[in-house]
């Protein structure tokens, strides 16, 4: 506990922006045949270091076949409510869970050069007070820090459906269950909120069985895979309004509210339209009267290849689709990015009229046909993925795996990790570093990235940017 | 005289002390007035945070109100108020925990959160001490009188003191909220927001052991 709040909690989003510019970002290790265990990099992205681009420090974990996926922090800026109090928190540890094996470690990164494990919560703890399995998304709320899973019980996840579970801020202890009512909802995958406004959104991907050993692809094409959004009420833990975006939107994943709590609206990236293989972005809102409303207002194009080109699973299509996999809003909600990891771009979007997204920059790395290479000539296996944005807007980062057992589908052959950096110019547009590359350690793909001090994907700011 | 000018100023002191304590809601009425773009929200907040610990205040006091009719246990009821509130600071200095039940109140019922928040964190329980100080000075004065007319002048003293308080404590929140939300600008919710919870703790204490001095002597 500090006497002060924690320097890098801000008020609102605009404050954040102007906060320092990070030095070190945290990237997840995964070791995708489980041979090794997972691991957190530190990776210094300060330009005027001598290790710019460099992996400072590793933790590597004590167990195997963990599977990192996501991750988040002990407190953000959301300790800041003015009605919950929790101000004195420090941003200290990150929470990571292990979608695969549902064990969660607790990281103490206060000195991030010698960062190292401070707790271990046991799967056996998880399905013991929760129910659930498959540990995903992190956020520290009002009522401590909520974890999202993909799993219900059983061994296979599919012993009731899966939700969110609420541990505590300080001692990490797993308190219980989120939901009071949860409605149709029976799957899970992502959720975020607006905390003045007091609602929560969430999102679906599939259940265990649809994803642990690869995807399923006649689920797919028969629209099994979740195509649906939830809206709760957050303080309640009931869910008011279920949106289904039509069953051939399938997998909507990530929830991106805007960052100004003023602001009623969010975005949710769709993997796949079944129909003609696009990706697309839905931009959902809130009426005055409460209820909520979704419109599809980005969809991506796939573009037509050579079976020869493609990978089993694709080559009956003779198209290569976007695969929007991860989506990421910018601090002052202008710029909304958009991984394609299939055909291998990452989008920026100008969303200022969030009803009317328009094409602002991209890039091309990686892809499943392209292939294309970073400017410094290096292969980038798989394509773009978690995207993470710098509070100021100005750099974006990103690795390249989506999920082991898909990566191999999509992308046959070992692809490595990798994690690259882009400059994002005065009027959009994006510009890969040419002199950030990062090497990784042999055998690991690269996941999620958390940015010191905070990023665009974690925190959550209670007052207007005014 | 002299006591009784302490007491009624310690009244009104508590009251800007809870006022200007973030803890106790001025962040709220500043949030308000942000998210709905007018001032005006700000006022209302204020308005519903005042409520909740006005009714809170009376909540507390008034059953110590109606205990002072029982004369003969004066010094009993002055030592058992000024323990519990040592009791609550020594709580509040140990355990350093939030009530989880507050955070599931949402942010529509500022009025409730107010009532909760002050009862929780023995904002009203500060008062009581003081209370019960000032119920003995007035007994001094008046000597003997009917045991109707006690609980009167007693109820008429809580009233006095609570809407004092609050007055006191809206006064202290409204005039920093008004200048954060007005000239100084969300910066400074983070610069000076200091962890006061030993500090209200220690509050708590000492309030309850001046009453128990006092009790005693």
């Amino acid at each position: 506990m500090n006497t002060r709040p924690d320097p890098t909690f801000y008020p609102s989003a605009k404050l954040a922006m102007e906060g320092p510019t990070e030095t070190l970002a945290f990237t997840l290790m995964l070791s995708p045949d489980f041979s090794q265990p997972d691991g957190l990099a530190v990776v210094n992205v300060d330009p005027t270091s001598d290790d710019f681009g460099k992996i400072v420090h590793q933790v590597i974990m004590p167990e195997k076949g963990d599977e990192f996926h996501h991750f988040g922090w002990n407190a953000c800026s959301s300790a800041l409510s003015p009605l919950t109090g929790h101000a004195f928190l420090e941003r200290r540890y990150l929470i990571i869970p292990g979608i695969r094996s549902s064990r969660i470690y607790i990281i103490d990164v206060k000195n991030p050069l010698e960062a190292k494990i401070h707790k271990i919560i046991e799967p056996e703890e998880v399905f013991a007070k929760t129910g659930y399995s498959r540990p995903h998304t992190i956020h520290c709320g009002p009522e401590g820090i909520y974890v999202s899973t993909l799993g219900g019980g059983g061994p296979d996840g599919t012993d009731g459906p899966p939700g969110i579970f609420i541990m505590d801020c300080e001692s990490f202890e797993i308190i219980g269950r989120y939901e009071i009512e949860r409605g149709v909802q029976d799957k899970h995958y992502d959720f975020w909120w607006n905390l003045p406004r007091d609602y929560m959104v969430s999102s679906e991907w599939g259940l265990p069985p649809q994803f642990e050993n690869g995807i399923v692809a006649e689920d797919l094409l028969s629209n099994k895979y979740g195509h649906r959004i939830h809206f709760w009420n957050l303080r309640n833990r009931t869910n008011i309004q279920t949106i289904d975006l039509g069953e051939n939107h399938q997998m909507a994943l990530e929830i991106r509210p805007a960052h100004d709590p003023v602001k009623q609206y969010g975005f949710c990236g769709v993997v796949v339209d079944t129909t003609n293989l696009q990706g697309a972005i839905f931009t959902w809102w809130r009426n005055d009267d409460g209820t909520f409303e979704a419109k599809k207002t980005i969809t991506i194009d796939p573009q037509p290849a050579d079976p020869n080109d493609l990978p089993d699973l694709l080559k009956g299509f003779s198209a290569v689709p976007p695969l929007v996999t991860d989506i990421d809003l910018s601090l002052d909600d202008k710029y909304l990015y958009v991984s394609c990891w299939g055909t291998g771009e990452m989008h920026q979007y100008d969303v200022s009229d969030p009803m009317n997204p328009k094409l602002a920059g991209m890039v091309e790395i990686g892809g499943i046909v392209k292939k294309t290479k970073h400017p410094n000539g290096q292969n980038f296996g798989y394509g773009p993925q978690m995207v993470e944005i710098s509070r100021d807007g100005k750099r974006v980062y990103w690795t390249n795996s989506l999920y082991s057992t898909w990566d191999d589908q999509f992308y046959p052959g070992e692809g490595g990790a990798a994690m690259v950096k882009a400059d994002v110019g005065e009027n959009g547009g994006l510009t890969l570093d040419p002199k950030f590359w990062v090497a990784f350690p042999d055998g690991y793909r690269s996941h999620q990235i958390r940015l010191e001090g905070g990023d665009c994907s974690t925190d959550s700011f209670c007052y207007p940017s005014v | 005289m002299t006591s009784t000018a302490g007491l009624w100023l310690a009244v009104v002191l508590s009251g800007a002390y809870h006022g200007l304590n973030p803890g106790m809601g001025w962040p709220l009425a500043v949030s308000s007035a942000l998210m709905e773009q007018r001032q005006s929200a700000l006022w209302q907040a204020l308005a519903a945070l005042a409520g909740g610990h006005f009714v809170a205040m009376l909540g507390v006091l008034l059953p110590f109100a109606l205990m002072t009719v029982l004369v003969d246990y004066q010094k009993e009821i002055r030592i058992g108020a000024a323990l519990i509130v040592i009791g609550m600071g020594l709580f509040i200095a140990i355990t350093r925990r939030h009530p989880r039940f507050l955070s599931r109140i949402p942010p529509s019922k500022l009025a409730l959160w107010s009532f909760l928040v002050a009862l929780a964190h023995g904002a009203a329980l500060m008062l009581v001490p003081i209370y019960l100080g000032l119920c003995a000075v007035d007994e001094l004065d008046a000597g003997h009188q009917a045991i109707s007319r006690i609980m009167t002048t007693n109820t008429l003293l809580v009233l006095g003191v609570a809407a004092l308080h609050t007055a006191a404590m809206v006064l202290g929140g409204g005039l920093l909220a008004f200048a954060v939300y007005r000239w100084l600008g969300l910066q400074v919710l983070t610069r000076s927001w200091f962890n006061l919870e030993l500090i209200w703790a220690l509050s708590l204490i000492l309030v309850g052991g001046l009453g128990l001095w006092s009790a005693l002597g």
